[in-house]
């Protein structure tokens, strides 16, 4: 299982803050999340989903979309950052 | 020392607590961002400031810990607020303390900016055109990247 969060205007377009998922079996990287997440629920999720200034993080820490994703991960995809 | 609050803080508190930190300190400098009651001519009435519980103190602990070990520091003092901010409150402070000012200032600036463009926040700007989240600006962006070698 893993932990998808999810902030800020990709958040409100979803309707969704967090939540956890079964990592299908074999080597998964963020880009095979991102695909499946998008073939399996929809146009609402490939458009929040598909922006191409999205930023993602594996355990916290921003990665590439190569990145493997491994059981008990913590995933997070939000758009750029706006503070200070 | 790093917080991420909801509560207000007061700059001369943290200040003073720096001054005691050593008594080497030969300069302190402090940044404190206020929300604006106009933005892109727009009249706004509300911030709503969201961060990553966890990411959001790491990064800037990583920035912190950058400024280190570019500038010779003794304190390094940094707050940012999330929840609802109203125009005219404050939402962040970077204070820096260290023997000699050119090093205080350089890292107080350069803090800041990486608070910009790389720390995990995200504003919402409530106003009577409606709401919309903000993005990094490319000002903001490029005054990043003067720090690069």
């Amino acid at each position: 299982m893993i932990d998808i969060l999810y902030f800020a205007r990709i958040r409100e377009s979803l309707g969704l803050d967090k939540e956890r998922l079964e990592l299908p079996s074999g080597p998964v990287d963020v880009a095979d999340l991102i695909t499946h997440l998008t073939n399996t629920r929809g146009e609402l999720w490939s458009q929040a989903l598909g922006q191409a200034n999205l930023l993602v993080s594996v355990n916290q820490v921003l990665v590439k979309p190569d990145h493997k994703i491994c059981d008990g991960d913590e995933v997070a995809f939000f758009p750029p950052v706006s503070g200070g | 020392m790093i917080s991420i609050q909801q509560e207000d803080f007061d700059i001369s508190h943290e200040v003073a607590k720096l001054r005691a930190l050593s008594g080497e300190t030969g300069a302190i400098v402090t940044f404190t961002g206020l929300v604006r009651d106009l933005s892109s001519g727009q009249v706004v009435n509300q911030l709503f400031l969201e961060h990553y519980p966890g990411m959001t103190e790491k990064s800037i602990g990583a920035i912190v810990e950058e400024s280190r070990q570019r500038w010779d520091l003794l304190g390094v003092r940094v707050i940012h607020r999330v929840g609802v901010l109203n125009p005219a409150e404050q939402i962040v402070m970077v204070a820096v303390s260290a023997r000699h000012r050119s090093n205080a200032f350089s890292a107080c600036e350069f803090i800041m900016d990486y608070l910009k463009t790389r720390a995990p926040f995200w504003k919402k700007e409530k106003g009577r055109g409606g709401e919309h989240w903000l993005e990094t600006k490319t000002t903001d962006f490029d005054a990043a990247e003067r720090w690069l070698d």
